[in-house]
């Protein structure tokens, strides 16, 4: 009991802070409406929380505190370890992002409990073992993502909210259904049970493993936000605050394919259903890809870009997926290579919002043409916007290129060569959407003269991106080595 | 040493941002003084490369990405040979150039020099890259610099053209992308010296001929090949003069070295079997890119125009697949950069004072402008190949070791000299000629000191390889003698 708190440590940080901060709310005097400060006590008791749940993440990689935790319901291994840092240190720049938003905001407590809960939850997908484990972690983290999302209390916010309540409920169920068949089929919800079961399939069970997995990638694709389960997509990312519309689009996505990767790289890992499920996440890779870049050109509202062009790094990602299977199972390059792209995605997105945020603010509006003269208004600013949406281009010397540099070599290793063509020329057409917002930055006349700077959280935020990203540009070896050592724990497995 | 060449531009990049806004005039300085410095260990390489022991040189060498569950170690590795050597030197004059004829710009000066210095950076490493990541790398880099410069400093439909630029190479290099991977992991390695010494292709999951093809593309839309050259006329014409020194003088010769090192060398069984192929696209790009600048009437679309059917050469050239024909290509390269980006820098200081560059408007310019007239003249009879002057040294060389190989097509390329001889003479005469118009009675002739000072040292860098080619044609040599081996 004693190894399974421990090993529990990084979540429960999270879930301590979160409760610790709902209740100095109750216990601070209550202030109608806005409140500066209370702000940001909450924010920095946010950041203090996930800082202890990193260290935690620290103490447990570097002391070796590896191993099944809850009877073997959850497992902490690099893979495990890998995300808990990733959510951790996403929630922490949500949190400083969301500095501006709480300050005009009557309910910032609530809401830092509610990222810290949510970052909680994805943990927990990630280490979960257990279909039933998953599922309800699944929910953790949706139920404060449908309360987030409704925050701005505004009519654009509600709807978004509504809407992603709806579908997100329609896909929680299609995963439970998916769920279900795995279980019917194999009697058990441990994953390494059914992949015992699935390596053993006599071929009369196959058609009926096929329907598990396509369910279970309809239900968690809405998570990862791929064609065709897009549909929520622009609207709640143009609905939502914009600091939680980063949340989705970088922590809720992640945390979808560390799911899938779990569920599929050991449930599913071996025997026959594998050359089915790789041509699935083929399929569908191409067609996010294509479809996402293709509707993100016609944006004219720079949130609803950055949703379908990340409709479309989803779409990237899933190459990755399908580059695993397709290949002798030893091999890992697709899973290390999904886990590289998702840090540096992390970064390189979250960095993008952040300034999309400071920009908005000052600005007061979210669309592509007020971006004009930017740079010279606020030359540090743009120079951080376009550093991230150079990197989302995937041009050198930022993350983004090695990123797609790794993720394309797998697909080739893979013998999936017209994949990676397919993901080639959609790199071309997101240069153009991506390059006319730096565009209109630098070369517009601005409409008004007034220079502005990001508030000091937001500074942190945005540097701590832009540099991050010229940094694993640069020398993406350390976490190379970390997305490799994560996805070892599949080689492990089997 | 040599990575101290490539990235020393990015110490004036920093010194320039460092600079208070109300100085901003001095970016000029902190360039010119960053370039000359390049310049000047350019040519101490030049004039210490061992040419006795041919080879990469002055290697800088390290592990940069290895994996060992992606199965491939990339490396930081840099060197010159005498392929390279000689088109890091025309960057590094060309840069200085380039610095010293944009003395005026006074919108955004700090933004200006900077991105320039940038350019230089990544194209000097497109040249000294010994890993075929890495130069892919540098080959991406250069087009956010590029992007930036003829976007906000650029002339007429410059957004556009930018956008045709950058779209265009990026989808060349994406196909490369998928070459080089390919080529790479089948290889087990992707250093150019170890690709340099591999047999047959065999294993690859792409056909040889496909990884050729998709590899070539990228080079050939560069270079740029008939009918992929379409975004040059326009980029050229919206550019600023400064860059399109630089564009004419160094990146397309990114193509034509992309060509010779990686093209040829790496899989020379395929070339060998495309070499007709090649010999007929450039036949049919120095055909047509004459005929075309003969329609002309913007001089920098004409220029623009020249260069598609001079740099046809590069590729008959190359499609010889012999010693002498590589060793013309690559001279041409070097002796092109220098033409026409003079010729570039002249157009530039005549559409600076007339503030046009239609032909059909200027006229009688000689009599205000002599010194302009004189280079002009010095400038176009080395681009129409007159002997004596470069022009002649490297378009000779290139016949030379075609004739053998393909006797029609470079019977079809000899015609685009005599195309040369028309357009250039005609349009000389016609803007410095003739009666002056009364509307450019007073224009001035280029007297400052950065107008003549580059102008001067180009027109004598093109008559001195004229008069003895050999100070650089020995350096060639040595380049091109491991391609030919490879060849044979």
């Amino acid at each position: 009991m004693g190894d399974d708190i421990v090993r529990l440590g990084p979540e429960l940080a999270l879930l301590t802070g979160a409760a610790i901060i709902v209740m100095v709310d109750v216990a601070l005097p209550q202030i109608r409406g806005a409140d500066r400060g209370r702000a940001r006590l909450m924010a920095l008791l946010g950041v203090v929380a996930v800082a202890v749940s990193i260290g935690w993440s620290l103490a447990l990689a570097v002391g070796d505190e590896k191993g099944p935790a809850f009877n073997d319901v959850i497992v902490i291994d690099d893979f495990s370890l890998f995300f808990s840092f990733l959510f951790a240190g996403v929630a922490g720049v949500i949190v400083l992002a969301s500095v501006d938003f709480l300050e005009r905001n009557h309910f910032p407590a609530e809401y830092v409990a509610l990222v810290l809960a949510a970052a909680a939850g994805m943990m927990l997908m990630a280490s979960s073992v257990d279909l039933i484990a998953i599922f309800i972690a699944l929910e953790l983290q949706a139920i404060a993502f449908y309360i987030m999302v409704a925050f701005s209390k505004n009519e654009k916010s509600a709807e978004a909210a509504l809407k992603y309540l709806l579908l997100g409920a329609i896909s929680s169920a299609i995963t439970l259904y998916g769920m279900a068949f795995l279980f019917g089929l194999s009697g058990s919800t441990a994953l390494d049970e059914i992949a015992v079961f699935v390596r053993d399939a006599e071929s009369d069970t196959r058609s009926g493993l096929v329907v598990a997995a396509v369910l279970l990638t309809a239900g968690f694709g809405f998570k990862m936000a791929i064609v065709p389960f897009q549909m929520w997509v622009p609207d709640v990312y143009e609905g939502a605050p914009t600091p939680v519309t980063a949340y989705l689009s970088v922590a809720s996505k992640a945390a979808g394919f560390a799911v899938v990767m779990r569920i599929f790289l050991v449930a599913l890992g071996e025997g026959a259903i594998t050359s089915d499920w790789a041509v699935l996440f083929a399929i569908l890779a191409a067609i996010s890809m294509s479809v996402g870049n293709i509707t993100a050109l016609m944006q004219s509202n720079v949130k609803r870009m950055l949703g379908y062009s990340s409709i479309a790094q989803a779409g990237t990602l899933l190459i990755g997926l399908a580059a695993v299977a397709a290949n002798d199972p030893q091999l890992l390059l697709g899973a290390s290579s999904v886990l590289f792209f998702l840090g540096t995605y992390a970064f390189t997105n979250l960095g993008a919002f952040v300034a999309i945020i400071a920009i908005s603010n000052k600005i007061g509006s979210d669309q592509i043409a007020d971006y004009a003269g930017v740079a010279k208004r606020s030359p540090i600013l743009a120079g951080g916007l376009a550093a991230c949406l150079i990197s989302l281009t995937g041009i050198p010397p930022t993350a983004g290129f090695i990123a797609k540099l790794y993720i394309f070599d797998a697909a080739v290793q893979a013998d999936l060569v017209w994949l990676a063509i397919i993901g080639v020329v959609n790199s071309v057409i997101a240069t153009y959407y991506y390059l006319r917002v730096v565009l209109n930055m630098y070369t517009r006349d601005p409409v008004e003269e007034s220079r502005f700077l990001p508030s000091p959280s937001l500074s942190v935020a945005l540097a701590v991106s832009v540099i991050g990203l010229f940094a694993i540009g640069i020398y993406p070896s350390p976490l190379i080595a970390a997305s490799e050592s994560a996805a070892n724990v599949f080689a492990s497995v089997s | 040493m040599v990575s101290f060449l490539i990235f020393f531009p990015l110490v004036g990049v920093l010194l320039i941002a460092f600079l208070p806004k109300d100085r901003e005039e001095n970016a000029k300085w902190i360039a010119a003084a960053t370039a000359a410095i390049i310049l000047a260990l350019a040519i101490g390489l030049f004039a210490a490369y061992d040419r006795t022991d041919a080879g990469y040189q002055w290697i800088d060498e390290l592990t940069w990405i290895d994996s060992d569950v992606a199965e491939f170690t990339l490396k930081y590795a840099v060197g010159l040979d005498g392929l390279s050597l000689p088109l890091v030197s025309l960057t590094a004059f060309l840069s200085l150039v380039a610095v010293l004829i944009s003395w005026r710009i006074d919108l955004r000066p700090k933004e200006y020099f900077a991105w320039l210095l940038v350019l230089e950076m990544s194209l000097l490493g497109v040249f000294s890259s010994l890993d075929f990541v890495l130069f892919f790398i540098f080959w991406e880099i250069e087009l956010i610099p590029m992007f930036f410069l003829i976007t906000i400093w650029g002339s007429g439909n410059r957004v556009y053209s930018a956008w045709k630029y950058v779209l265009f190479t990026f989808f060349g290099s994406a196909f490369m992308l998928i070459g080089i991977l390919t080529l790479g992991l089948s290889e087990g390695t992707f250093d150019i010296r170890e690709l340099s010494q591999i047999g047959e292709i065999s294993g690859a999951i792409l056909p040889a001929g496909a990884i050729f093809g998709l590899i070539i593309t990228a080079f050939m839309i560069k270079l740029p090949v008939v009918p992929m050259h379409t975004w040059l006329p326009d980029a050229h014409t919206d550019a600023p003069t400064a860059v399109s020194v630089i564009l004419a003088g160094v990146l397309l010769k990114m193509g034509g070295y992309g060509i010779l090192r990686m093209s040829l060398t790496i899989m020379p069984d395929v070339a060998k079997d495309a070499s007709v192929y090649l010999a007929a696209l450039a036949a049919f790009s120095i055909i047509y890119g004459a005929v075309m600048t003969l329609v002309q009437t913007d001089l920098k679309r004409l220029i623009a125009y020249s260069s598609v059917s001079h740099m046809g050469y590069v590729l008959l050239g190359a499609s010889a697949v012999g010693v002498v024909g590589l060793q013309g290509a690559s001279m041409q390269m070097f002796t092109h950069g220098l033409i026409t980006g003079m010729l570039f820098v002249l157009v530039g200081m005549v559409y600076d004072r007339a503030h046009t560059r239609e032909i059909g408007e200027l006229s009688g310019l000689a009599q205000r402008m002599p010194f302009i007239a004189v280079m002009m003249v010095i400038a176009g009879l080395a681009s129409l190949g007159l002997p004596a002057t470069a022009g002649f040294v490297s378009e000779i060389t290139v016949f030379l070791g075609t004739f053998e190989k393909h006797e029609a097509l470079t019977i079809v390329g000899v015609i685009g000299i005599a195309f040369a001889a028309g357009y250039i003479l005609w349009t000389i005469q016609r803007v410095f000629w003739g009666e002056l118009d009364e509307r450019w009675s007073d224009l001035t002739d280029a007297n400052a000191w950065w107008e003549r000072v580059p102008l001067l040292a180009m027109a004598f860098l093109i008559l001195a390889i004229g008069i003895y080619p050999n100070v650089i044609m020995e350096l060639i040599e040595t380049g091109v003698i491991p391609i030919s081996e490879r060849l044979t």
